[in-house]
């Protein structure tokens, strides 16, 4: 049996995904340009799409950009953003905790002369509201917070930083790739102007994404072409994928949702009272409906990992010793964490088919290699 | 990203354990990623009267490589006299083991410089 619980990195596409994108390659695969027959069914599918995504977030159609996925909606928004609005300021706002892809953007900005602050998070991933207004000046174009954490699942307060971000006049991007589709993300209730999601977390094709830009908002394209996408993204566009991207958010619901959440809970209470020396990251409310993300004392991620591969579970970690950089992630160095106890994180992320026997095998088997892992480890004594 | 035989010996690694008398020790934490490795020799004589590795545990706070490298040294040297093991150079382990990722040497490396911080211990406790 495998069990896969590594669904924060992607998800199996779903059976009624493959099934809707399927006919958009085989019998209408016209390009959504074209004015013929083919064509128009192809530029049907895209709009009926835009229109589901849209009404998922609260948003018009005309506000939907489709995009390659997380990594280039987050590009966009931010580079477009910052381009768009040089004359007015140079300064962006994001946190210490967001995905790579938002932070190496804005790294790079600095190299064009803007100014990043990247605010701080407490000890369960949270900013703090109050450094945030006193860090807006001036000068400040965009705030970027992530909506839900990849790596310790927390989920931050969209509505109060909007409100914060409406009153100081400054524009307000979130990465929701992680929670699009498990918490609510209304883009007028939350006062978004642009919000980031993608298909391949919610059983969708990867390679698929959108940017919600909200109307009159002025941002500098990435890709100048033909002018696809209301001018903002060209390129043929893909309309299976995107086809496809919908159908997976027709499917998410809240059943889904709240059978996650049961079995996160019990993974979590589990193994923090049946394994001793273990702590769990993020919070405990406020936590994506699939992630747990549990550091285990003494012992290393990627040996944990490789251990549990072995017996078919599939987890992912933030130890140092996985990383490129030999660093350890920069999430659990921004909540806290010793580098010792960053050292022995595991993340483990459920989807709609992870099932009550499943978590119950996978407490079983990390109880054992832990404990196994443990008798090679000094910093256990005999 | 490992070869096999890292695996194996990843899954079942020997000389796991701490020596309570032991002769020399050698702890080591590894700068680049925070793993941390301690290594305890037995030394007793030959034949020949020359001092040899009699016995030697390790324990291993680190990754897979970590793991492998740390048991497949104290096969290396268990039963060696001092002055062969100290021979053995930082890619001779990496190599026994058919190779490991780039990324990962320093984790051999490791293991080769706890070896020699336990047989220097001996000696000076000599
Ligand atoms: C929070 C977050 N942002 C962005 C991305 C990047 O998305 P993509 O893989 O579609 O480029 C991911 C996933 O990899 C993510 O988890
Ligand atoms: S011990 Fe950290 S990379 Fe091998």
């Amino acid at each position: 049996m495998k069990i896969y619980l590594d669904n924060g990195a992607t998800t199996k596409v779903d059976d009624e995904v493959v099934k809707a994108v399927t006919k958009y390659f085989t019998a209408e695969y016209g390009n959504s340009s074209s004015i013929h027959q083919v064509g128009r069914a192809a530029k049907e599918a895209l709009e009926n799409s835009r229109e589901i995504i849209a009404k998922s977030l609260n948003a018009e159609p005309e506000e939907i950009i489709f995009t390659s996925g997380g990594t280039e909606s987050n590009n966009l928004a931010i580079k477009g953003i910052a381009f768009a609005n040089k004359e007015k300021g140079n300064h962006i706002i994001i946190t210490k905790v967001e995905h790579d892809c938002v932070l190496n953007a804005c790294r790079w900005l600095e190299t064009q002369g803007f100014k990043i602050t990247y605010l701080d998070v407490d000890k369960e991933g949270f900013i703090d509201l109050e450094q945030l207004k006193s860090s807006i000046n001036n000068k400040t174009i965009l705030v970027s917070v992530i909506h839900g954490n990849n790596e310790i699942g927390t989920i931050n307060d969209l509505e109060a930083i909007g409100k914060i971000c409406k009153e100081n006049k400054v524009l307000f991007h979130t990465d929701a790739c992680q929670s699009f589709t498990k918490t609510e993300i209304d883009v007028k209730k939350q006062n978004l102007d642009l919000a980031t999601i993608n298909a391949h977390k919610i059983h969708g094709p990867k390679g698929v994404g959108a940017l919600y830009i909200k109307k009159y908002t002025k941002i500098i394209p990435l890709f100048h072409g033909g002018g696809q996408e209301f001018n903002k993204r060209s390129g043929t566009v893909n309309v299976s994928g995107i086809v496809g991207f919908a159908k997976a958010v027709e499917l998410a619901n809240k059943a889904d949702i709240e059978k996650m959440e049961k079995l996160r809970d019990k993974l979590i209470n589990q193994v923090l009272k049946e394994i001793s020396h273990t702590m769990l990251n993020g919070p405990r409310k406020k936590r994506l409906c699939n992630n747990v993300d549990i550091s285990f004392e003494f012992i290393e991620g990627e040996s944990l990992l490789m251990r549990l591969d072995d017996q078919g579970i599939e987890v992912s970690t933030g130890s140092a010793c996985s990383s490129k950089s030999l660093e350890p992630s920069h999430v659990l160095l921004a909540i806290g964490l010793k580098h010792e106890t960053a050292h022995g994180t595991l993340r483990m992320t459920l989807s709609k088919y992870t099932t009550e026997k499943e978590i119950d095998k996978t407490i079983k088997v990390l109880k054992e290699e832990v404990a196994a892992l443990r008798v090679m480890s000094p910093l256990v004594k005999d | 990203m490992y070869t096999e035989k890292v695996m194996d010996i990843f899954r079942k690694p020997c000389n796991i354990g701490e020596i309570k008398d032991a002769d020399g020790v050698g702890k080591i934490g590894n700068p680049t990623c925070g793993d941390i490795m301690e290594l305890y020799i037995k030394v007793g004589k030959n034949k020949d009267g020359e001092e040899i590795i009699k016995d030697i545990k390790v324990k291993t706070f680190g990754c897979v490589a970590a793991i492998a490298t740390s048991s497949i040294l104290t096969e290396m040297v268990k039963g060696k006299t001092l002055k062969e093991a100290r021979k053995i150079g930082k890619d001779d382990i990496a190599k026994e083991l058919g190779g490991l990722p780039p990324q990962k040497l320093h984790c051999s490396v490791l293991a080769h410089s706890a070896l020699l911080k336990a047989i220097e211990d001996y000696e000076k406790k000599k």
